[in-house]
């Protein structure tokens, strides 16, 4: 078999990378390869609505957006194989199984890996305590929910405020759960201000700040949990210790960029994002394979991913037809002061397509504070913030003209008053 | 005179604001650091307003459940009585992506549309 570019998933960055890559070349035969039965990945769980708000200027649920794209994808004739999982991906070759095809290659011009994250599950937590039933993440009781119509359980208690367990406290109590507390390990919650109200604040569940999980009990089914007050080295304190009684715990502990294709493949691994690194036009250390998508790095918007997403797919589209790496100076991105990491790592100015757009993310909460972007050493940006949460991905954008000289790095930090 | 306290959702500051209320009037707001934070406190103490999202139980589909909203957001004190007439209705098979499952939901006078569309089984 045979393709252009072969797309590695066909979720809200997969659906977004085909369409720009077909709108920029109508002739590429693109290919996009899906495991699940359906296209649209996450989305079609995330039946909340807070989705396109920057893209469509509109709010829409989860599956809404995922159908916009459809639409598009099926009005540019894209080709895509449902039920189908890749197995392996090589410079110019992607290898996946089906049930009708078994296992088969595509050898291609290009390929965009678009795999999404995952959950961190209860091992990677070292929570102690018995293995009962009753601990999910929170993802799939949203899927146990929102899919397949079942209720995990009736006395929740949640670990971790990132959006998806607090779109969840929401959802299980809708749905006639009682949700006892939502407990975070950090001072502040990773979530957006507007879930913390409209799920926590609106049916008066408790957001528990400091505080983690110490002990699972229950034998068959889950019967209590234990929580405690960590201190500023983030360890439980003597003494704070509550058992809850309920039968289930959710886990909402952050999302890990699913890489195992793109290690298998080579490609270079960015630790602070457990994404690839990329440059600007989205492409890894190996030529011709780009990367979008949570698989790069973890997104709060959706929006974001299918912009992002777009110039992936531009970018593998104008490989295809150049048929060569890009070239010209290089201008390395470094993390400074607060900034946990940015993307892209790296500027090949000749192949920007149009503005720069850096996105980062801080390690801390800063107040009152500065962005600076410093051009070999050179202060080129200084813009107050009032905020800037690790929970909220943050940009800056340079423009194009303002990289032409010679330039050989861009410092982001972000300094405090 | 009431006060009432609310944090504000339009960005990460999350102000937290206190309206002083007499009745139905607002006397004062208090805590916001922009104008957006103020006409934000004004409408939640006075008519706040949630969409609610949820799933219809579809006869006769390739699935099980469709996800569903309501059009317009509704009272919020209204939330749990939408969320029951949602829970009791049910839709068949096939469903197209803003087809109208309940006309009138509980009495709000808001309909509530499908979110997603559905083959037949």
């Amino acid at each position: 078999m045979k393709a252009d570019i072969v797309i590695v998933g066909g979720g809200p960055a997969g659906l977004a990378a085909a369409i720009a890559a077909a709108k920029e070349d109508s002739n590429l035969n693109i290919l996009i390869l899906e495991r699940d039965h359906e296209l649209g990945g996450i989305l079609n769980q995330c039946i909340h609505n807070g989705f396109g708000l920057h893209t469509f200027n509109e709010e829409l649920t989860g599956p809404e957006y995922a159908a916009r794209f459809e639409e598009q994808l099926y009005g540019l004739g894209i080709r895509y194989m449902l039920d189908t999982m890749v197995l392996d991906v090589a410079s110019s070759a992607v290898t996946a199984v089906n049930s009708k095809e078994g296992v088969f290659t595509v050898e291609c011009g290009a390929i965009v890996l678009c795999m999404g994250c995952r959950e961190r599950p209860r091992g990677a937590l070292n929570i102690p305590g018995l293995r009962p039933a009753g601990v999910f993440t929170a993802g799939t009781a949203q899927r146990l929910v929102n899919i397949e119509g079942f209720m995990p359980g009736r006395e929740v208690v949640i670990l971790g405020s990132g959006d998806i367990g607090l779109i969840m406290a929401r959802r299980m109590t809708l749905e006639g759960a009682k949700v006892k507390a939502v407990c975070e390990l950090m001072p502040y919650s990773g979530g957006l201000k507007r879930n913390i109200v409209q799920c926590l604040d609106d049916f008066d569940i408790p957001l528990l700040l400091s505080h983690t999980v110490i002990d699972i009990k229950g034998k068959e089914r889950v019967t209590s949990v234990v929580i405690a007050e960590v201190d500023d080295h983030l360890k439980p304190v003597p003494g704070t210790e509550q058992e809850i009684s309920c039968d289930t715990l959710l886990l909402s502990c952050g999302l890990i960029p699913e890489n195992e294709l793109s290690r298998s493949a080579g490609v270079k691994i960015n630790p602070a994002t457990n994404g690839p690194v990329v440059n600007e036009s989205f492409e890894t250390s190996i030529p011709g394979v780009f990367a979008c998508g949570n698989v790069l790095h973890v997104h709060d918007l959706v929006d974001y991913v299918s912009e992002e997403s777009g110039r992936a797919g531009r970018s593998a589209a104008r490989f295809v037809k150049a048929n060569k790496a890009g070239e010209g100076p290089v201008i390395n991105i470094k993390n400074g002061n607060g900034i946990r990491y940015t993307v892209p790592s790296f500027v090949r100015v000749n192949e920007l397509d149009g503005d720069l757009v850096i996105r980062f993310r801080s390690g801390n909460v800063y107040r009152d504070s500065y962005i600076n972007v410093l051009f070999d050493g050179e202060t080129k940006l200084h813009r107050r913030k009032p905020i800037i949460t690790p929970g909220e991905m943050e940009q800056v954008i340079l423009k194009k003209e303002d990289l032409t000289g010679a330039i050989s790095e861009i410092l982001i930090e972000i300094t405090e008053n | 005179m009431e006060k009432r306290e609310l944090t504000c959702i339009n960005c990460p500051m999350g102000c937290r604001i206190t309206v002083t209320m007499e009745g139905d009037d607002i006397i004062a707001v208090e805590g916001n650091t922009c104008k957006r934070g103020f006409v934000y406190a004004c409408n939640e103490v006075k008519s706040p307003v949630r969409t609610v999202t949820t799933t219809i139980k579809v006869i006769g589909g390739n699935v099980d459940r469709v996800s569903c909203k309501t059009k317009e957001p509704v009272p919020k004190d209204k939330i749990f009585e939408v969320m029951e007439a949602i829970n009791k209705a049910s839709c068949k098979a096939p469903v197209a992506i803003g087809d109208v499952l309940i006309e009138d939901c509980a009495g709000t006078g808001i309909p509530v549309i499908a979110t997603k569309s559905v083959s037949p089984a």
